[in-house]
């Protein structure tokens, strides 16, 4: 059996002028919980109906198990879909839609009940079975067409913007829900989703995508604490910014001047492979690794810039603080409210920011 | 795809062939003998054939203006003023629509004969109006179903009574449709065949029985003709009327 | 008409009748119309219908079953299993041609599925004598079709199919396809397109999709689409008296013949509503799929 769950080569999809997957090659491994996390129109949907088998690639072949999928309808391949509307068949029961694919199958009659009843049972819809999906709830019908899908056991299981449809508390507790499942499964799950945090929570892998390309695919530690590009960084979580030049060079550590600071504020950062000097570059920080104080302190941190408190935003669990570092940069700062007598910073008060060199990441133009 | 394209085939050819052959020279009309207009003409000629259209037209517009005022009526009686037993009523207006047409000319013959109306263009003027009401009521009442009743409940709020309402708002709205079902009806009417066929009487005879009473006796490239200008006629009328119910 | 110009007296008694206080006042002329001249009507029949045929046609006023009896004779029998029989065929022809059609034009952009329905719609508004008049043309011994095989040597006598019941069936499909394609299409269109994926992902063949998903699903249009092509075709008069022969009578020709030829009408009126009642059997089996009556089948017609 061939290590890889799927493959992508070299992959291309053109709808009418937009190339809507543009070169993409991927592979996913067996078991994995894979998120294709890109904005709409980034490609992902087409990607997972190319899987599906509604739609095939122009340029490129996808390999399932190994192998080539090419001209095999979907009725023929060993992958299932959860769709972003559910698509439960109206006209049949709960039971009805999830022995749909067995009976399609030819699964005998007395192992179709005993494999339906185990899917209910993982989805935790025991006495529902005769219900019609108009009278189930959201979270509900989306549980019957996971349900559907599983039952199947395929090869790939796909799931198309899974928890779109919920309202928020219940989509945070389908995240763990579906990781839960998929470990127990151990089946290949790959999810399709815009929600950055859905994908993140999730996932063991996740590939990110914009128009048509695949810009990163790495870990959710990966790709949110070393994003390779803007594009990633402020897609993934919330991200400060400061383009300018590169001032210094020393081994791994580096200096940045930027165009938006005072001439004398020089940043130290780590070194961005291939970065000569006087190269533009730009350098991302994520709110949280930032610390905010009253005075001046010099205690590890490799930064420091003063600053003006704009705003002060409580969130309950954190203080969003918005702040001026100059004219025209601004930045955000999140403070998690830990109590103790926590100093709070008012509108108008000057701060000092601080952080460390490594905690941001730099990215050459 | 290829279904489609067979399927329009299927429903054109037979058009397009007649239209085509109305220009054949030849008397016996299925071998090609070279093009003429000569059919047409005949036409222009035809006394009989005048006469026919006149009373069609006279027919087709008195029918249109009863049952479009009978029409339009209901389907705003029935639409804003909701009452008990509405289903009932509406059924029974609708009721024309799915008896077979047969059945409709007979029993009006039968009505006519009974209390001694002399078949002619009166008694098929009534019988064309009674199967035009349940159209005209069908499209203004969709019309009226799409409208947004808030539309007239603001101009209540706005001080309009609910007659200003009506003719403010409402009665505007409803001229696409209302216009669209007058053609809709005029082109039933002007095409009817089986209600006249049993309510006509002598003198009265319109042109689809003037046509019916052509291919009976034979045919000839001159119905051909007349043919080809009446598919012209009836779509430009449809047409129109759809191009007005869409506005 | 200029409201501004009339007086006040006149504009209340304008108001009067548009806005009354009794809404029935309203649907009254198309009531008192449709009562007088298609109710009446058909109750005139159904009293005939009961009564005997007069020495010299018109009606003698009695109280007997005898035209219903007359019905079951096997000579009049043969003639309403015929249009049944035909009426079924043609249904089910018009089921055969119009779905792919239907299904087709419901999946293609929102944008280009007016046209193609406009394109299914334009022969239709042709008068139906003249598309009946145009297979004539066409399929008559000396018509085209025959004129075009002899000539190109692929037969080599004409074939007649005018005045069969071939004729009869064709002339009723070219009739009456779109009743078919209409309502099939709403039904399919409102058919979402990832019912048919998420089956078909599922391991459902082409053919299982149809069957499983597709037709349940637009059973109300479906059923619609045959009774709608059903209905005039049992009751047709005109394409049978053209294109059938004396051996392919209807139940239209049927009436007709008693009617203006025998001049029966107590037994006319018998066939008649024997056929009504066949209708409303259709539309009883039509309502009862529909449900409540969701959907009037006259939807598609505001279209």
């Amino acid at each position: 059996m061939a290590e890889s769950s799927v493959e992508l080569r070299d992959v291309s999809k053109r709808h009418g002028d937009t190339l809507a997957v543009d070169r993409v090659s991927l592979v996913i491994r067996r078991g994995e919980f894979f998120a294709i996390l890109g904005p709409s129109g980034s490609g992902k949907t087409t990607i997972l109906r190319m899987l599906a088998g509604f739609e095939s690639p122009d340029a490129g072949d996808i390999l399932i198990d190994g192998r080539s999928v090419r001209g095999v309808p979907p009725n023929r391949r060993s992958v299932n879909l959860v769709f972003q509307t559910y698509a439960l068949f109206p006209h049949l029961t709960v039971a009805g839609n999830i022995a749909f694919g067995l009976e399609m199958r030819r699964v005998p009659a007395a192992e179709i009940a005993a494999r339906v009843a185990e899917a209910l049972d993982m989805v935790r819809l025991q006495g529902k079975q005769d219900r019609l999906p108009a009278q189930l709830s959201g979270g509900e019908q989306q549980r019957v067409a996971l349900a559907r899908a599983l039952v199947n056991r395929p090869a790939v299981l796909l799931l198309d913007e899974p928890l779109g449809a919920l309202d928020q508390q219940l989509r945070m507790d389908m995240q763990v829900e579906l990781k839960t499942i998929q470990e127990r499964v151990g089946l290949t799950f790959i999810c399709v989703t815009h929600h950055q945090e859905e994908a993140l929570t999730m996932s063991d892998r996740v590939a990110v995508m914009r128009q048509g390309r695949l810009l990163q695919v790495g870990s959710p530690r990966d790709i949110y604490e070393a994003p390779q590009s803007a594009f990633v960084a402020n897609f993934i979580g919330r991200s400060n910014s400061l383009t300018g030049r590169i001032e210094t060079v020393n081994g791994l550590r580096c200096t940045l001047r930027a165009a938006d600071l005072p001439a004398a504020a020089l940043v130290a950062a780590t070194c961005p492979a291939g970065a000569g000097i006087g190269s533009p570059a730009t350098l991302m920080l994520r709110p949280e690794r930032l610390h905010l104080s009253a005075d001046v302190q010099v205690d590890g941190y490799d930064n420091m810039l003063p600053a003006r408190v704009c705003k002060a935003i409580y969130n309950g669990s954190e203080t969003q603080y918005l702040l001026a570092l100059s004219d025209r940069l601004s930045w955000q700062v999140l403070v998690p409210n830990v109590g103790n007598g926590q100093k709070r910073f008012q509108p108008g008060e000057s701060v000092f920011l601080r952080w460390r060199a490594d905690d941001a990441v730099v990215m050459p133009e | 795809m290829s279904a489609s394209v067979a399927n329009l085939l299927f429903l054109y050819a037979p058009i397009v062939v007649l239209m085509v052959f109305s220009f054949n020279a030849s008397r016996l009309s299925a071998g090609w003998q070279g093009l003429t207009l000569q059919w047409y003409r005949l036409l222009l000629e035809d006394e009989a054939l005048r006469l026919a259209v006149q009373n069609s037209l006279v027919v087709a517009v008195v029918s249109t203006v009863v049952a479009t005022g009978l029409g339009v009526c209901a389907a705003v009686g029935l639409e804003r003023h909701p009452f008990r037993g509405r289903e009932v009523v509406e059924g029974a207006l609708l009721l024309p629509l799915v008896i077979p047409e047969i059945m409709m000319g007979v029993s009006l013959m039968l009505l006519f004969l009974l209390v001694n109306l002399p078949l002619g263009l009166i008694t098929v003027t009534i019988g064309h109006a009674a199967f035009n009401v349940p159209i005209v009521l069908v499209i203004v009442r969709a019309r009226l179903r799409k409208l947004d009743p808030s539309l007239e409940e603001a101009a209540r709020d706005l001080g309009a009574t609910s007659w200003q309402a009506f003719r403010g708002v409402t009665l505007p709205l409803l001229m696409p449709a209302v216009a669209g079902s007058v053609l809709l009806a005029f082109t039933i009417s002007l095409d009817d065949f089986i209600v006249t066929f049993f309510t006509a009487g002598p003198g009265s005879t319109t042109l689809p029985l003037y046509v019916y009473s052509m291919v009976k006796s034979g045919v000839t490239p001159a119905i051909n003709a007349l043919s080809a200008i009446l598919v012209l006629v009836s779509m430009a009328l449809i047409g129109a009327s759809l191009a007005l119910q869409r506005r | 008409m200029n409201l501004e110009v009339l007086s006040p007296d006149r504009r209340v008694s304008v108001r009067a009748v548009l806005v009354p206080r009794r809404p029935g006042l309203l649907l009254l002329p198309a009531l008192v119309w449709l009562g007088l001249f298609f109710f009446v009507p058909l109750a005139l029949m159904l009293a005939i219908s009961f009564a005997w045929r007069g020495t010299y046609g018109g009606v003698e006023w009695t109280l007997s079953l005898a035209n219903y009896v007359n019905v079951l004779d096997p000579l009049y029998l043969k003639v309403f299993l015929r249009s049944v029989l035909l009426a079924a065929v043609t249904t089910a022809v018009c089921l055969v041609l119009g779905f792919p059609i239907a299904y087709y034009i419901a999946r293609l952009p929102a944008r280009r599925q007016g046209i193609w329905l406009l394109l299914v719609m334009i022969p239709f508004w042709t008068n139906f004598l003249v598309r009946t008049y145009a297979w004539i043309f066409i399929l008559r011994t000396e018509g085209l079709v025959n004129t075009v095989l002899i000539s190109l040597g692929l037969i080599g006598s004409p074939i007649d199919v005018l005045y069969t019941e071939t004729a009869i069936v064709i002339g009723l499909v070219y009739g009456y396809l779109p009743f078919m394609i209409l309502p099939l299409y709403a039904a399919v269109e409102r058919l979402p397109p990832s019912l048919v994926e998420a089956a078909w992902d599922l391991y459902a063949s082409r053919w299982a999709v149809l069957r499983r998903v597709i037709v349940p699903l637009t059973k109300p249009g479906l059923v619609a689409g045959c009774i709608l092509v059903f209905i005039p075709s049992l009751g047709a008069f005109m394409t049978p008296d053209l294109m059938g022969g004396a051996r392919t009578m209807m139940i239209g020709n049927l009436i007709q013949h008693e009617f203006l030829v025998a001049r029966d009408w107590p037994f006319g009126s018998a066939i008649s509503l024997v056929l009504m009642a066949l209708v409303l059997l259709g539309l009883a089996i039509y309502l009862r799929v529909e449900g409540a009556g969701k959907r009037p089948a006259t939807e598609w017609m505001s279209r």
